[in-house]
């Protein structure tokens, strides 16, 4: 295997973990400061890469398809909260799961019923389609290094958004205490909505990005949502920057076992044996490191002491 | 009696009386549909075990449900190609018996719950929601991945397997089989909920604190409940896949365990009927809602949604009034 191999998967591991970051942000903030679980945040991803798609057919814009996403899922997002979200902050986490469950149905089959079941294809755009070199001799396609770019950036962002901004001093607080929050005058319940739209948002616009790279169709949003909750369970809940570690090593894993297990195992095994072997391992690799975090540090590793 | 034990008298007579009807109308499909539900109901009584009495909200259940599928499918796919599963350290033949299959099942499903269940009770909550669902797609990505048994297109059987003195190829008497494993699962359950082990289980959910002081091991209690919930729920799984002949990734992929907990809810959480009146009407909408549109998901997930944030109880909750007790 040549370093400049291991050195374009790395970076397509960093472009993993970013887009699962863009998800786990919403997931983790929603459930920091609202303490709700909410199953129904890959069907707003969905919703971003719909979105993106119609609007590049019409326009022929990425720009302004990226745009169409994130305010669609955030509308969606803040509709959604406010005739339904909201009645369940008091519930327990079993009725939160399961209207949530039932907003995947209504969302995943609302839009085969808009769309149909057939794929759309959303183009990445003609100024980013070819290959840049990298120091090193490394050709990697334009996109996909617009997309840890514009990821890491936007976690840059939320960053500062959370600690210097008097919106994030808000979030903050009202993650600390609901009630003496909303006595200083703060009226949370507009400050929930905006949470919550912010982190559908998010995942809209993570959607969208990555429409671009694969199909835009139902149901792709709930294997990312899984994968977004490896990765809070990796990071603890409710921590911003818990989940950014935890979208990194997540993706890496998830990338790199894919290419050194199946030939880990052929040092020790026939040829095919070993490829069905170590993709097989190589799936589960990821659910296995959440294993181990989980023995070490039940709350994960950036988690508030249970 | 009470209104629930009228309800649930009810219900056991319609599980009886129903396939009966349809024989008599000659209407074998309906007779099919009804044996869906009835293991269905199965996969629902024993999360029930965990969801309603111990109070652990599992999202990875068909993890359960697809073990034991693959538990059928792979004793009878290498007993219908004479090949044994193993030849070493000792023979192992396939089988097409089902009491053999089900032990299998029950014992695999069982020891994997024992292995989810003591990681994820580590922790509480709405993690302990996230880590069953990501454990449960570990297992589906396995299946998938794995090309031995079939990866991502499944593994077929020919035949039904065979349980001694019943013919397992004709609807109704496979529909009587699978009856009396459900009425043999209530009635354990029944037992559980009213024995030592239930009754401390029950406590370590109102209050882990309190359970805790007079001496009882709230994880100890709930990693056993989770074991015996998976198993249960595995054996369904087996009965479903000897059902349609086939099993396949998607047993195990986490619309499942959705669908799974869906039924529970739907019937009324911690009732010994609840899981049997919502796989009912589960079914039933299927079926019914599935003949007017396509897209039935929808009215399903509006019914659900009504169900949680107006009626809490579900259907048992709607005809026999609220619990006494939460």
């Amino acid at each position: 295997m040549t370093l400049l191999l291991l050195a374009e998967q790395v970076l397509n591991g960093l472009q993993f973990g970013v887009m699962l970051f863009l998800m786990s942000a919403g997931l983790t903030l929603v459930f920091g400061v609202m303490g709700l679980i909410n199953l129904a945040h890959g069907s707003l991803y969905m919703i971003g890469a719909f979105a993106a798609a119609a609007v590049a057919a019409a326009t022929g814009s990425f720009l302004l398809a990226l745009a169409a996403a994130l305010a669609a899922a955030a509308a969606a997002g803040a509709l959604v909260e406010v005739i339904v979200i909201r009645r369940l902050y008091d519930r327990d986490h079993l009725d939160q799961v399961l209207a949530t469950f039932a907003l995947i149905l209504i969302f995943s089959e609302g839009t085969r019923w808009l769309f149909g079941s057939f794929p759309l294809y959303l183009d990445t755009p003609g100024w980013l389609s070819g290959p840049v070199a990298l120091p090193g001799g490394i050709q990697y396609p334009a996109y996909r290094l617009a997309l840890i770019v514009v990821g890491l950036a936007i976690a840059g962002g939320l960053g500062l958004l959370i600690a210097k901004t008097r919106l994030g001093i808000r979030i903050r607080a009202g993650e600390a205490d609901r009630e003496m929050t909303a006595a200083l005058g703060i009226d949370i319940r507009r400050l929930y909505t905006v949470v919550f739209a912010l982190g559908a948002g998010l995942a809209g616009l993570a959607g969208a990005m990555v429409g671009a790279i694969q199909s835009v169709q139902v149901g792709m949003g709930e294997p990312v949502l899984i994968l977004a909750f490896v990765v809070i369970v990796i990071g603890g809940i409710g921590s911003i920057r818990g989940a950014l570690i935890g979208a990194l090593l997540v993706g890496l894993t998830d990338t790199l076992g894919g290419l050194f297990l199946p030939r880990l195992f052929a040092l020790v095994m026939e040829p095919s044996a070993a490829a069905s072997a170590g993709s097989a391992l190589a799936s589960m690799l990821i659910y296995i490191l959440m294993a181990a975090v989980l023995i070490f540090r039940p709350t994960g590793l950036y988690g508030a002491e249970a | 009696m009470s209104r629930e034990g009228w309800f649930n008298l009810a219900l056991a007579g319609l599980l009886v009386a129903f396939p009966l009807a349809a024989q008599a109308m000659d209407e074998p499909f309906l007779v099919t549909l009804a044996t869906r539900a009835v293991i269905l109901a199965l996969a629902g009584v024993g999360l029930n075990l965990a969801l309603g009495l111990g109070g652990l909200v599992s999202l990875g259940h068909a993890a359960f449900f697809g073990i034991g599928g693959y538990a059928m499918g792979i004793l009878a796919s290498h007993a219908q190609g004479y090949t044994p599963l193993a030849e070493w350290p000792l023979l192992i033949e396939g089988t097409k018996s089902m009491p053999v299959i089900w032990l299998v099942a029950v014992a695999t499903s069982g020891l994997a719950a024992l292995a989810i269940g003591a990681l994820s009770l580590r922790t509480s909550g709405v993690y302990f929601i996230m880590i069953t669902l990501a454990f449960g797609q570990m297992f589906f990505y396995f299946a998938i991945s794995w090309p031995a048994y079939g990866g991502e297109d499944g593994l077929s059987i020919y035949v039904r397997n065979g349980f001694p003195g019943v013919n397992t190829l004709v609807p109704l008497p496979f529909y009587g089989l699978c009856l009396a494993v459900l009425a043999l699962a209530l009635m354990l359950c029944w037992q559980i909920a009213r024995s030592p082990f239930g009754l401390a289980l029950n406590a370590a959910r109102q209050s882990a604190k309190r359970a805790e002081t007079v001496g009882l091991s709230p994880y100890r209690l709930r990693l056993a409940a989770f074991t015996l919930s998976g198993a249960i729920t595995g054996l369904a799984g087996a009965l479903h896949a000897d059902l349609n002949r086939f099993v396949s990734p998607a047993m195990l992929s986490w619309q499942t365990s959705g669908e799974i907990i869906v039924f529970v809810i739907l019937g009324g959480t911690a009732r010994l009927f609840g899981p049997v009146a919502g796989a009912g009407v589960f079914v039933a909408l299927e079926h019914l809602l599935g003949e007017l549109s396509d897209f039935w998901h929808i009215w399903l997930g509006l019914l659900l949604l009504a169900v949680v944030l107006f009626a809490r109880g579900g259907v048992v909750g709607l005809v026999c009034g609220e619990r006494r007790h939460g």
